[in-house]
């Protein structure tokens, strides 16, 4: 017990919670925006993926770090428009194409990787974003270390998160993207296009997909490898219904699955990491979740559109 | 009247209006006019072709051929952003409200432009407020929409249309869900509109409320144009056959002295359904020989009263009472073994299969009867004969018994269902909106079915928002209102107006301390 306080209170735990959230807080912000609009994007996974080897790449062959969140923000936008394309005017199922974009995105990087770096054993590495050096905050004795010791990339991310919050709720642009996830006829009814709307929702949620999987590669780590994303893409899923569909509750779900993940590691070097299998740590921030999920999204008003294409026309 | 209109403004003029659906012409070279401060209604069974070609007008649709002009501009086809900023406002039979939002985001949805840095809600919000005076139309503005009854979402609607600055108001079946007060609120809210020059469209298939509202009426069948006549030159029968293409013979039903009770609630009580009010202590008898009435809005119980009938619940308190025993092991299939007859309330999603061919839905409540099915076997021969016989003896119009039920009309998938409920003789019927959504004829051929079972003594439950439908049949009939039952009025003892009164929950109090 006294390890979990010690850990809890430690200055490096906050800074590893907000580390490992930022990039779930990104690919969050992107699923929910898809999702508010009417599409489940299950692409999400394999858009994390493209995002972090192409941002990586970019960066490698010599581009600025921001050059490489731009590549990879592209990238994401175009496995975005495929699956929007497949979606939304054609209407096919959401789950099919969602999953065939995630295995397409996934072995296009590692295809283009072997292609590109064929002699390659060992990762190459490139220079990530540093820790931001704020003035005054930085110094701060805890919350020094705890918060203003993060990477631009991080501060982005929750920027980010508020822009959403935002957009959605207080312009006309969020309130028909919203409209559209409920009841497209409604939309419709009003002269604006459905299809519009959602295939933009999607293709600028995968963009900022595809920046929550570059923020592995160009902040977390700083180089790539297969696997890295490894589950993070599913849950996001997980967390827009954890948040139920609110930015702010979504942004809350990603610190708490971080806090548990930062908590894990630390503990398996105590004593009681010495005891038990580590296997039960890795486990424990995804049964945490789930019997979190299971309390949050009780009454969770669901978009009421989810993943019912609209049709124009049809009888 | 007549001379003023004549010379008032052509606000609208469709011009020679086509549109097939496959090998359906749905809409056949229709023109139509509508005049400034005139209510045009455009009348017609199902499939007549009235909503296609409002949305057509509206831009959801592209005719085939025809033009739409409106104040003299030709309108682009297929874009509803164009119909509306030409003042064209259209309140769906359907409502296209989103549950999740709020009333007055649903009616500023899309007016601003989408890049717009925000939403002026208090600007709006006075807007609203002003039109909902002028007409008539009282909603909370902060109200999210999926808690507002069905009559608080039509004004919704309209405000919707308004707030557009709309001059040409087109309402599909805008009555279909409403109680007769709300009905008459509604007609006042149009008079305002017209006296303000609106112009209206509305489409019904209830003759007397076209009567009551419209100056002219377009009357529509197959989709061509059979008929314009103006209203106060014209009576129900005339309409009636213009629709239908001949005379229609209603059914009548005489009186007769009832027989045995032969199912029973005694203080049946069950637990509300989130906003769907449960029974509140309902006793209700069921006579063999006699059908029984049910009036009310829907949402007030009848799902809860329906569903202990047919097997699909049980009494939270209080008893059902089969003939003169407490039900036991109540279920679907008790109550179908126990000879109840069920014609469910959604013929789609309850009623039957929709990927499923005739045969098969034939035989959904009677699969397992030896008749059909031997040592766990299906026999489809049996079915197939079986189904054909419903198809022949209901008059069910179909290509045959290996047709899947989704492409039926909703009249012929209606007789299917019916025919499979009838066939087995059922003692206890249980009716549930059995007429809605159907043309004047097979509304006409069910009901006579109805009539012929009680004749042969069942006893019949007729669960109806259609006031028409419930006082024509019914030999006795109550009121369900917030689950709670009216006493029983005997055919003819009461108005429309006063069973409006109770479906609006008043009289209740009342009958308690008489009771």
């Amino acid at each position: 017990m006294s390890d979990i306080i010690d850990i809890l209170i430690s200055a490096s735990f906050w800074a590893a919670v907000i580390r490992i959230a930022s990039p779930l807080i990104l690919a969050t912000m992107g699923e929910l925006i898809c999702e508010r609009a009417g599409v489940l994007n299950l692409g999400i996974e394999g858009i994390m993926v493209i995002g972090a080897f192409t941002g990586w790449m970019a960066v490698y062959q010599g581009m600025p770090l921001w050059g490489g969140v731009a590549v990879a923000m592209a990238a994401g936008m175009l496995f975005g428009l495929l699956h929007s394309t497949l979606t939304v005017p054609f209407g096919l199922s959401q789950h099919v194409v969602g999953l065939g974009v995630t295995l397409l995105a996934t072995s296009t990087a590692s295809f283009s990787y072997r292609l590109m770096l064929p002699e390659v054993t060992s990762p190459p590495k490139i220079n990530p974003f540093p820790p931001l050096d704020l003035p005054i905050l930085s110094d701060l004795p805890f919350l020094g270390e705890a918060i203003f010791s993060q990477t631009a990339l991080t501060w982005a991310a929750f920027a980010v998160a508020g822009l959403v919050a935002l957009v959605l709720y207080r312009t006309p642009l969020g309130l028909a993207v919203r409209a559209a996830g409920e009841n497209p006829a409604a939309v419709e009814a009003q002269g604006l296009s459905v299809t519009g709307l959602r295939m933009g929702a999607v293709i600028v949620g995968s963009g900022l997909m595809a920046v929550g999987g570059a923020f592995l590669t160009l902040s977390a780590f700083s180089s790539f490898f297969f696997e890295m994303v490894n589950g993070r893409g599913w849950i996001c899923v997980a967390l827009v219904v954890f948040g139920a569909w609110k930015p702010g509750k979504a942004v809350l779900g990603a610190i708490l699955f971080a806090a548990f993940d930062a908590l894990q590691i630390r503990l398996q070097q105590t004593d009681l990491g010495a005891l038990l299998p580590y296997q039960l740590f890795l486990a424990a921030p995804y049964v945490l979740s789930i019997l979190a999920l299971i309390l949050m999204s009780r009454r969770a008003e669901v978009p009421a559109a989810l993943m019912v294409p609209y049709n124009k026309g049809e009888r | 009247m007549t001379q003023t209109q004549a010379e008032a403004e052509v606000v609208l003029r469709l011009d020679r209006i086509t549109k097939a659906f496959g090998p359906v012409r749905a809409n056949d070279a229709i023109s139509l006019s509508l005049r400034r401060g005139e209510v045009v209604a455009l009348l017609g069974e199902n499939g007549a072709g009235k909503t296609t070609l409002m949305n057509i007008l509206f831009g959801h649709y592209v005719a085939d051929q025809g033009s739409v002009e409106v104040f003299g501009q030709s309108l682009p086809p297929g874009a509803p952003r164009a119909a509306l900023a030409a003042g064209v406002g259209m309140v769906h039979q359907h409502f296209t409200l989103a549950g999740n939002l709020t009333v007055l985001d649903n009616i500023t949805l899309g007016t601003e432009g989408l890049w717009a840095r925000g939403v002026g809600r208090s600007a709006a919000k006075a807007k609203v407020g002003t039109l909902s005076r002028d007409f008539g139309l009282a909603v909370d503005t902060e109200a999210r929409v999926g808690r507002l009854s069905v009559g608080e979402r039509q004004r919704v609607e309209i405000l919707k249309a308004l707030y557009r600055d709309a001059r040409i108001l087109i309402l599909d079946e805008p009555t279909a869900v409403l109680t007769p007060q709300e009905a008459e609120a509604l007609f006042a809210t149009l008079r305002k509109a017209t006296a303000r020059g609106l112009s209206v469209i509305f489409i019904s298939h209830k003759l007397h409320e076209v009567l009551a509202i419209a100056d002219r009426c377009v009357v529509l069948r197959h989709g061509r144009v059979v008929g314009e006549v103006d209203t106060h030159g014209t009576d129900k029968a005339k309409l009636a056959s213009l629709m239908v293409g001949g005379e229609l013979s209603l059914p009548s039903a005489e009186v007769r002295a009832p027989g045995p009770v032969l199912m029973q609630f005694q203080g049946v009580s069950t637990p509300d359904r989130g906003a769907v009010p449960g029974l509140k202590g309902v006793t209700l008898e069921l006579r063999a020989g006699q059908i029984t009435g049910l009036a009310g809005v829907s949402g007030n119980g009848q799902a809860a009263l329906a569903d202990l009938i047919a097997g699909l619940a049980l009494p939270a308190s209080g008893h059902l009472m089969l003939r003169t025993k407490a039900v036991a092991d109540w279920s679907p299939r008790k109550a179908l073994s126990e000879g109840v007859g069920r014609i469910p309330e959604d013929r789609h999603h309850t009623g039957s299969i929709a990927d499923f061919d005739l045969t098969e839905n034939a035989v959904l409540e009677a699969y397992r009867t030896p008749r059909f099915s031997r040592r766990g076997w299906m026999d489809w021969r049996a079915a197939r004969s079986f189904a054909e016989q419903i198809i022949a003896g209901y008059d069910v119009r179909c290509p045959g018994p290996d047709t899947r039920i989704r492409l039926l009309s909703g009249g012929n998938m209606q007789k299917l269902i019916l025919g499979r409920a009838m066939a087995p003789g059922p003692e206890i019927i249980l009716a549930n909106q059995p007429v809605r959504g159907l043309d004047v004829g097979a509304i006409a051929y069910v009901q006579s079915q109805l009539i012929a079972a009680r004749d042969r003594g069942a006893a019949v439950l007729l669960i109806s928002e259609d006031l028409d439908e419930i006082m024509g049949l019914s030999d006795v009939l109550h009121v369900l209102s917030q689950g709670r039952l009216s006493p029983a009025f005997a055919r003819g003892s009461i108005s429309a107006a006063e069973l409006g009164l109770w479906m609006a929950g008043q009289g209740f109090g009342d009958a308690r301390h008489a009771a």
